[in-house]
């Protein structure tokens, strides 16, 4: 395995699940799978003492470091990073913002394309994540179940022959598989429809969250769908559920939204996305909230049809570099608030304009 | 899912952002939804998803001191108590699913619906499940025996550790 982190390099190229790419890549940014894992002979988390950890860390690393198909992959031990670096990592999606906020031994086992990560003393044992671009939950479920076949011939998982996969929090026993896709809404936000939308949601158990997950406001216009219930269903109907029930429904409900807006007002559509346009490329101090809100619609543009030479793969980067984490990392060195906000709108015309 | 506070079906999920321990979610019917959106936090404000489910099965099936008596059981292998489960929302150990069974099916019954698991089956594990028992408290004594420099007890336990492992033989049986 390797230990090398090249920070810089990560920084500057975007994992694959940004590509903009795959199916219905226009309203669909990415599809991921995550599975809950513990192992069958340590305690849980919370009753794991300093040295469990540290020993389970180092357990699990071995282990997959005897995997011949593991040797390409990153690890990262957390507790050495400092907390920009963490917060990298949460930006780019490979770590949760609760493993990055919390302290003791843990780590994260990271694909060279960021395809998949597998987080070491989380909330469970291990939370294994496979993200593919576009909606391709089968893609990514056939990758995240030949990980975990992999990981299960070195590691003895905690399994019951009842309840399955047994995990600290009862929400997520059974399965333990959590299915999202990421969504970008931005004509069903505008036609104010989407409460509406989600509302008929509410019946088939699923889910509705804003871009970093739980706990998130919902911001420029993307929203994350996913199951909720990981007992008393096979994975795979888990992923049809979503991957073929619900959210081809919502992708339905937003084409509709998008053809109305181009038939009707198409001068206050030009107008928004231009002003967008000329905000991003003229402003000389801007916030990552504002950043996110303009990239949004800008976004909207390209796939209306209304801009034709960007592309979407340079938005989807953008929405990540522009981040505070990545912003630092690009230049090397710790920047205030408002330094930040120079750099990013610097950054910013720098990308855009042409 | 169904309402934390009644057996109506919940069609309303909020996230409240403001609650005193961070942010906390709730499942609720129309008219708890209203009554939590008029008064403020009321008395809704307290539950997060987990432990409000966990609040509406137990209300529910038991009486007061009958929780109050559940409350004090302690799992023999992690030591948490239903207690200390009830508030946090997480178990200590694999065992605690079968030293709380009786408690815990109301809620996966209220949570996911069901009760039983019919996904994928780990090759390796599925013959041991009833076997975790005996690996976290078996890991916990080594612990101890190194703690106190009995090697040669622990030297025991890790050859027993290893032979439960290699004993499961790539059906899932015992060989």
């Amino acid at each position: 395995m390797n230990q090398e982190t090249d920070w810089q390099r990560f920084a500057e190229q975007s994992g694959q699940w940004l590509r903009g790419t795959g199916p219905e890549s226009d309203i669909v940014i990415s599809s991921r799978i995550r599975l809950a894992r513990n192992l069958a002979e340590f305690p849980f988390i919370r009753q794991c003492s300093g040295r469990d950890r540290g020993q389970l860390e180092n357990s699990v690393r071995g282990k997959m470091e005897s995997l011949e198909s593991w040797q390409n992959v990153h690890y990262v031990h957390l507790d050495d990073l400092s907390e920009i670096d963490r917060q990298f990592l949460v930006e780019r999606q490979l770590i949760s913002r609760e493993i990055a906020e919390s302290d003791g031994a843990r780590g994260v086992a990271i694909d060279p394309e960021e395809q998949f990560s597998v987080m070491v003393n989380e909330e469970d044992h291990l939370r294994i994540q496979v993200i593919h671009s576009g909606l391709d939950l089968a893609g990514a479920y056939s990758t995240i179940n030949r990980l975990d076949d992999e990981l299960e011939s070195v590691i003895l998982y905690a399994y019951h022959s009842r309840f399955g996969y047994l995990t600290a929090c009862p929400t997520n026993v059974g399965t333990g598989l959590r299915v999202s896709v990421m969504l970008h809404l931005p004509a069903l936000v505008i036609t104010q429809q989407i409460e509406k939308v989600f509302r008929s949601m509410r019946r088939i158990n699923v889910t509705v969250r804003g871009l970093y997950g739980e706990g998130s406001q919902y911001t420029g216009d993307f929203y994350q769908v996913s199951n909720q219930v990981t007992l008393g269903r096979r994975e795979e109907e888990l992923v049809e559920l979503v991957g073929d029930k619900v959210v081809p429904q919502i992708i339905e409900y937003e084409r509709k939204a998008r053809e109305f807006l181009v038939r009707q007002g198409s001068q206050d559509l030009h107008d928004d996305v231009s002003r967008a346009m000329g905000i991003l490329t003229m402003a000389k101090k801007i916030s990552s909230e504002e950043t996110m809100h303009y990239l949004s619609k800008i976004r909207m543009g390209i796939n209306l049809g209304l801009i034709d030479d960007i592309e979407v793969a340079t938005i989807n980067k953008l929405f990540i570099q522009t981040q505070p984490a990545h912003l630092q990392k690009l230049h090397g060195g710790t920047l205030a608030t408002s330094d930040r906000n120079i750099r990013r709108a610097g950054y910013l015309q720098k990308h855009l304009s042409n | 899912m169904k309402c934390q506070y009644c057996e109506k079906p919940a069609t309303f999920h909020i996230t409240e952002l403001t609650g005193e321990q961070g942010p906390q979610i709730l499942h609720l019917c129309e008219d708890h939804a209203r009554q939590f959106l008029k008064n403020g936090n009321g008395n809704a404000g307290a539950a997060s998803s987990i432990t409000g489910a966990l609040a509406q099965t137990l209300k529910l099936s038991t009486a007061k001191d009958e929780l109050a008596e559940t409350d004090q059981k302690a799992c023999p292998v992690c030591g948490i108590t239903f207690f200390e489960f009830r508030n946090t929302g997480r178990l200590g150990c694999p065992n605690d699913y079968d030293f709380f069974k009786s408690d815990l099916l109301p809620l996966l019954k209220n949570i996911h619906d069901a009760q039983r698991h019919v996904g994928k089956r780990p090759r390796r594990a599925a013959a041991m499940a009833d076997q975790h028992e005996n690996l976290v408290a078996l890991r916990r004594e080594m612990q101890d025996a190194i703690g106190r420099e009995d090697y040669e007890r622990a030297g025991q336990i890790r050859d027993q550790l290893q032979q439960i492992e290699a004993n499961l033989n790539d059906d899932g049986e015992p060989s």
